[in-house]
């Protein structure tokens, strides 16, 4: 079991780092994705299937194409031109917003009990508990993420609808 | 259940492996148990997806009015005194296009991205692949009984969108990746149609696990009529639906767009050639057929037999002919329905079957709820049913082309 966790965080710390390495933002984007499955996977040895199957169809499927299709789309030119060593202002911009992130990260890390040594029965839920939970105590939370989603969809489709009235030979 | 259920046929295949399993030392069990499921699923689906190129030719060439491929017979062998003169109604022919993939010349265009190119067509495969893993093909014969495992079907189904786009943009090929986006727009709009019919089916059978969801269809009224999801106002729309969205999203014909051969070159596959053209080739008929063995699960009634002097036959059986049935309605829809064009194809999604199958969520709903009513108020339930899953539908279907006269050219006459 150790030594899946360890395989998996290789494979997650791994695909991250050469990520943000690499100069070629469709192959650092196709790592990401590889990272988001490898998460995937950590749920999965977590026990944690639900969460790891929707892990999977949200990042792997859906938020990877958002990506993609965001660096197609706004990169004019050669995408396969690399990303050159930007300015020294670029940098600490980076840095702030990287190192804020990772501080808020490891406030909510260190600010978890985490003892490791308490024998607790390995947490098992069924799909039907968790649907009952998050439509029972957690149905505000679940809706206000939906109204959210949709909110933002239609915003989408506001924004990208183009009025083509008077152009006949788009009518079909 | 009755005693045909330990009829020697429905346990052959499991006791098989557990005999097999047993045989090896204890620390080699689990990982052989798997293995051969693996290796069964290989097989089985490996020769299903050969002969269903051979059946979709065949039947193509039928309803073209032609003969389809009957050539390929066996190969003379030398060694043997004798040799087969007859054709075998061209059943061989998958074999002999394995074998042509196979000794092709495998071309990469030299400003390809070499690594994503390779990458693209073994992944493809793997993922359809492993769509196979939580359909339940028999009684106990589900390779993984997982407690969500509609949603790993999907989620293993939306990775190959990935695929997609890297055939199209490791190509180095302007068509290749304009094709591939537009391979990719048609597979998201469907994905949540596709979503979307399939919730009526949790919603009433109340689990995500595929094998709770074929036991819930179990039973008959009247010993002939089967209790499976179809026979139900809302199973049946939302069959109709599920179909359409399938058909989407493994790019078949209409909705073969992507790769029209006659109007672009071949889509996001152009620069593909050889063996990892059939690779792709194959993942399309696997995905196919995983989302065919999905249909019959949900609305099918899975494994179960249609009627009850029927369980003697064996439940993979079952499966097996619901399975051929739906490949072969597929083939039928192939030869006769016309290919859409990309903007009605994404409004057939986003003003009709969303529409409908939101409804139809509701309906499921309303079913479930009155799932107590008896005697007359089991008509009312029906009629209800029926009206919300006919209204919407004739309502929908005539304001989807309301003001959409004749298409007007500019640059061509009609």
């Amino acid at each position: 079991m150790t030594l899946a966790l360890i395989l998996l965080s290789v494979l997650i710390l791994g695909s991250a780092a050469v990520a943000i390495a690499l100069r070629n933002l469709i192959h650092s984007a196709l790592l990401f994705v590889g990272c988001w499955a490898g998460i995937a996977a950590f749920y999965l040895w977590a026990g944690a299937e639900f969460v790891a199957f929707a892990q999977v169809l949200i990042y792997v499927g859906a938020v990877s194409m958002v990506v993609l299709f965001a660096v197609l789309l706004t990169r004019q030119g050669n995408e396969l031109e690399p990303v050159k060593d930007d300015s020294f202002n670029r940098f600490i911009r980076a840095l702030i917003a990287g190192g804020s992130v990772a501080g808020v990260l490891l406030g909510a890390i260190l600010g978890t009990p985490m003892d490791v040594n308490t024998a607790s029965p390995a947490p098992t839920m069924t799909v039907r508990e968790l649907g009952a939970r998050l439509m029972g105590p957690h149905a505000a939370a679940l809706l206000i993420v939906g109204v959210l989603l949709t909110v933002a969809l239609l915003g989408a489709v506001v924004l990208a609808a183009v009025d083509r009235s008077d152009q006949p030979e788009d009518a079909p | 259940m009755s005693a045909s259920t330990d009829s020697f046929l429905e346990r052959a295949p499991i006791e098989a492996r557990d005999w097999l399993v047993q045989l090896l030392p204890a620390p080699l069990q689990w990982f052989t148990h798997h293995l051969i499921t693996i290796g069964a699923i290989l097989a089985v689906f490996g020769l299903f997806f050969a002969f269903t190129t051979v059946a979709e030719r065949k039947l193509l060439g039928r309803l073209q009015n032609r003969l389809g491929p009957n050539r390929s017979g066996l190969p003379k062998f030398s060694a043997l005194p004798w040799h087969l003169k007859h054709k075998l109604f061209g059943l061989t022919q998958p074999f002999a296009d394995a074998v042509k993939a196979l000794t092709k010349e495998d071309i990469v265009p030299a400003a390809a991205d070499k690594l994503l190119h390779f990458l693209a067509p073994v992944l493809v495969v793997a993922f359809s692949l492993l769509t196979f893993a939580v359909l339940p093909f028999g009684r106990n014969m589900v390779p993984v009984d997982l407690d969500a495992g509609l949603l790993y079907f999907f989620a293993a189904g939306s990775a190959t969108e990935l695929t997609i786009f890297m055939a199209g943009w490791a190509s180095r090929n302007k068509y290749s990746l304009l094709a591939a986006m537009r391979a990719l727009a048609q597979v998201i709009s469907y994905e949540l149609p596709l979503l979307l019919s399939v919730v009526p089916v949790v919603l009433v059978a109340g689990t995500l696990s595929t094998n709770e969801i074929v036991t819930a269809q179990g039973g008959w009224s009247f010993g002939i009529l089967p209790h499976w999801n179809i026979f139900t106002p809302w199973g049946f729309i939302g069959f109709l639906l599920f179909l359409v969205a399938a058909l989407a999203e493994c790019n078949r014909s209409p909705f073969d767009l992507p790769e029209a051969e006659s109007e672009l070159i071949a889509g996001h596959l152009t620069e593909y050639s050889g063996f990892k053209y059939a690779l792709f080739f194959m993942a399309e008929y696997f995905g196919l057929t995983a989302l065919s063995g999905l249909g019959v699960t949900l609305f099918l009634g899975g494994w179960q037999a249609p009627c009850d002097f029927l369980p003697f036959i064996p439940s993979y059986v079952w499966f097996m002919g619901k399975l051929v049935m739906m490949i072969v309605f597929f083939i039928w829809v192939r030869g006769t329905l016309l290919r859409l064009r990309i903007d009605q194809l994404t409004r057939l999604a986003w003003q009709f079957i969303v529409p409908l199958a939101l409804i139809n969520l509701g309906n499921a709903a309303f079913w479930a709820l009155t799932a107590s009513w008896a005697g007359p108020l089991q008509l009312v339930r029906l009629g209800v049913s029926l009206a919300l899953v006919v209204g919407p539908f004739i309502l929908l279907g005539r304001r989807l082309n309301i003001g959409r006269g004749p298409r007007t050219y500019r640059y061509a006459t009609s």
